[in-house]
């Protein structure tokens, strides 16, 4: 296992260099600048202004530059906030996210896991039908579409929450549902169809003739190998929930991350690009190194591959 | 299990908890209590320096934290004196001495100088600070020089401490309005010591505007910054005039439209920065008393690439202007009280309303369609109408594509660009007819006719006509308001014969404002000085 992380480790530089160039590269090939703008300022002040960010260099000085600054752990300021550097900005607001992400993440698990063995359970019975529709009408309303109608009823109609907003622990609630839901219909799909393959096993039916409570063999013997696909699939769940936020925060006027990645793009902001991009980067590739963890120690057949 | 239980019941307690204390008191009743201004702004603020910034939104929350010379009767909009207790104006009318207030001071607590107004005014006309808005100042002599790098010495610029509570300025030419200018956030000053502390004079990339560096002169001061959670303002104890404040704060949250409407419905803010399109026509029905349409210093038009045939020919160009009818657009169409445009330059801009010199006339741009070898739009090219990514946008240019095929028979591609790829299209004159406004910063026809000028940055018409020119340098040099009129009204009917800007309609600023609110007064400026305003609970 350590033996793998290092190995993950090192695989991450060229990926992230890699990332970096193709994100520098894009952005030199973007038309418009950070500085552009309603009422533009003349030419010459124009040059001034990129002057002071390095942007009149030639484009392979930039490069390296870029890349220098990069590794030494400086990302700059950004261009559109003035007064503000990138890392300030990912450290304001990254934890936002992260706090979402979370709580998304447990709605997902705790909403999803529990439908998926009911569904499996309930197998070529009425109640089957009942339970994956819920799932599949999770996985049909994007969020652009969930989170509004939460807002109307519980918001504006029931006034049980805020409209917007991160102040109070309320203020989670609405967010959390309307980005963990989706995930939830995902992983009740996986975690029927992974119970289902599972209670096929002759283990599980020795497990029946032995007379084991079925309690016992549902939580025993069958999640644990069933829970694997979804395990493998939290990876990029997790980073979703973490990069993937944009809309929920928009909607319900959070200051996490996922609005600065988006908006980057459309300011040119280009440190603030880059920076988010590479941070980003390096989450999913972390994440991705924990999922093959945790199943390794779920299934130590895979620490010998 | 057992850590199933540890982490559910706990969470489930938490909300259960948390919905059981769902806040009883909303932001406006809280805010009323405690004389707490809650106001939406639209957007994140792209800083709070001032001479760094150039939008409505850094203006609203500025407005809070700075004061310059003058200020302005929200009422009346009348100048009102600001840092400066009085002035003095030569005869000539080409030298203002102001008279600083003794009390004017800093939220630090030293006291405003004119030698910080001398520094700020070379700050931001440095070329090296890149200001995008340093052309405000360029009324004061030598200072479009100094701007455009043709001198080093900032001693050739019309700036002087007289001593530290006086401050003289000379202008290059007779200025009219210029005691209005000051009230627009490039005049204001700030604090050099601050600036020095966390940079050179001319350093763009600087800390002093994070809260804790943080030193202005306004009414308010800034307490905390969170990008895209919210701004707080408190009282600035130091302000000159600190007893006659009657908010003891003001939060800045800068959500868009929808959450902004939203949030009003829930009472949670006091001010919107606007109304959605689609909600208008509900609140006009339902709760009259809380939209507001305020006439607004702005106008939306289609500028047209006088360089590209067939839009080359003036009579095209007049056909597509008359073909427009503005006023369906605005009724059915916008919907939220905008002003049919047959002009350039808004209504009552600083006392001046320009003549309506054409009207909607579909028979005629058929004919004049015709003389420019297009009798019912036959063999008329397809050409596009670029607007940047929008909804509002959308619908206008859908309409406008409608009215032309109708009347003139010709066929527009409609065309839409992200916004910063539509600004470069339109800076590189590629494109045939683009959506485009503009927003005046001042109250003078000038802001607006100013745009015609043939090397004007802000000209992406490739129309150059020199007695239009001359008429503006005329009008610069002229004192007397009614020629003045005259000759802007000459530079109207030149633009308007000539229609490489195609008016469509006259902007009006809607917002949504709770009745608590006291001393928020419609004016076309949207200028709403926070000293003037208060919350008083409903009898």
């Amino acid at each position: 296992m350590f033996q793998l992380s290092i190995k993950r480790l090192i695989q991450a530089i060229p990926t992230l260099w890699i990332i970096a160039t193709l994100t520098f590269i894009l952005m030199q090939l973007t038309p418009g600048g950070p500085f552009d703008q309603e009422k533009p300022v003349t030419p010459e002040i124009k040059k001034l202004i990129e002057a002071h960010y390095g942007m009149d260099k030639p484009i392979h000085e930039q490069y390296i530059q870029f890349i220098v600054k990069r590794l030494q752990g400086d990302f700059g300021p950004s261009y559109k906030y003035a007064g503000w550097d990138v890392d300030e900005i990912i450290a304001q607001a990254f934890p936002v996210s992260l706090e979402l992400g979370l709580y998304a993440l447990i709605i997902a698990i705790f909403i999803g896991v529990p439908l998926g063995i009911l569904t499996a359970l309930f197998h070529k019975k009425p109640m089957e039908i009942v339970f994956m529709s819920i799932a599949l009408i999770g996985i049909c309303l994007p969020a652009f579409v969930l989170g509004p109608l939460l807002l109307l009823v519980f918001s504006t109609e029931l006034g049980w929450f805020n409209p917007f907003g991160w102040n109070s622990f309320s203020d989670r609630i609405l967010p959390a549902f309307t980005l963990g839901l989706f995930y939830a219909a995902f992983i009740a799909r996986l975690t029927r169809s992974g119970t289902l393959d599972v209670l096929k096993h002759p283990y599980i039916q020795t497990a029946k003739a032995k007379g084991l409570s079925s309690i016992r063999i549902l939580f025993v013997h069958t999640l644990r190998s069933a829970l694997s696909s979804v395990v493998s699939y939290l990876g990029p769940a997790v980073a979703g929930m973490i990069s993937g936020s944009f809309v929920v925060e928009t909607l319900f006027f959070i200051p996490g991350l996922g609005s600065f990645f988006v908006n980057s793009a459309f300011n040119r902001d280009d440190t603030m690009v880059m920076g988010t991009v590479l941070f980003y980067a390096a989450l999913i590739i972390l994440f991705n190194l924990i999922v093959d963890l945790i199943q390794i120690w779920m299934n130590p057949k895979l620490n010998r591959d | 299990m057992n850590f199933l239980y540890c982490l559910i019941i706990p969470l489930l307690l938490n909300l259960l908890i948390s919905l059981g204390c769902t806040p009883a008191q909303t932001n406006v009743e809280r805010g009323i209590s405690e004389q707490v201004l809650y106001i939406g702004i639209g957007s994140e603020p792209e800083g709070l320096d001032p001479h760094l910034v150039s939008g409505v939104t850094e203006h609203y929350v500025l407005l809070s934290l700075f004061e310059g010379l003058t200020t302005v009767d929200p009422k009346t909009l009348d100048i009102l004196p600001g840092v400066a207790e009085s002035w003095t104006i030569s005869d000539d009318g080409l030298s203002y001495t102001f008279h600083l207030d003794s009390e004017a001071m800093w939220s630090n607590g030293d006291s405003v100088s004119a030698h910080d107004f001398v520094f700020s005014y070379e700050r931001i006309l440095s070329p090296k600070l890149g200001a995008p808005y340093a052309y405000m100042l360029y009324s004061i002599k030598g200072a479009e020089a100094f701007h455009k790098g043709q001198t080093d010495s900032f001693s050739t610029v019309g700036v002087e401490a007289l001593d530290a509570r006086t401050l003289k300025i000379q202008l290059h030419s007779v200025t009219p309005y210029f005691l209005s200018l000051p009230t627009h956030f490039t005049w204001w000053p700030v604090h050099p010591p601050t600036i020095l502390k966390h940079g050179a004079m001319t350093d763009r990339i600087s800390k002093w505007t994070q809260p804790k560096h943080f030193v202005g002169n306004g009414p308010f001061a800034l307490k905390s910054w969170r990008l895209n959670n919210g701004i707080s303002v408190v009282q600035n104890s130091f302000y000159r005039a600190a007893d006659r404040l009657k908010l003891n704060g003001i939060e800045f949250l800068p959500i868009n439209l929808e959450t902004e409407e939203r949030a009003f419905r829930a009472g949670q803010i006091h001010i919107t920065s606007g109304v959605p399109t689609a909600r208008i026509d509900w609140y006009r029905s339902n709760r009259p008393e809380s939209i507001r349409f305020d006439p607004y210093l702005g106008v939306y038009y289609y500028l047209v690439n006088t360089e590209k045939a067939p839009l080359s020919d003036k009579r095209v160009r007049q056909a597509l202007a008359y073909a427009i009818n503005r006023e369906s657009l605005t009724e059915y169409v916008l919907k939220g009280g905008q002003k049919p445009a047959y002009h350039f330059t808004p209504p009552n801009t600083g006392g001046f309303t320009a003549d309506k010199n054409f009207t909607y006339d579909p028979e005629r741009a058929r004919a004049l369609l015709a003389e420019a070898g297009f009798p019912k739009g036959d063999n008329f090219p397809e050409i596009e109408l670029l607007y940047n990514t929008s909804e509002s946008h959308k619908i206008v240019a859908e309409a406008i594509q409608q009215m032309w095929k109708q009347e003139l028979g010709i066929t527009i591609r409609l065309h839409n660009q992200e916004w910063k790829v539509y600004l470069d299209s339109r800076q590189k004159g590629d494109f045939d007819i683009a959506r485009a406004a503009w927003i005046g910063d001042y109250l003078d026809p000038y802001t607006f006719l100013g745009l015609g000028i043939s090397d004007s940055g802000n000209n992406h018409s490739g129309w150059k006509d020199a007695p239009f020119d001359q008429l503006l340098t005329q009008a610069t040099q002229t004192l007397d308001n009614d020629e003045r009129f005259e000759l802007f009204q000459k530079a109207e009917d030149r633009l308007i014969e000539a229609m490489p800007f195609i008016p469509i309609y006259f902007y009006v600023r809607s917002l949504l404002i709770d009745s608590s609110v006291q001393g928020w007064h419609s004016n076309i400026l949207d200028y709403h000085p926070y000293q003037f305003i208060s919350l008083k609970a409903e009898d």
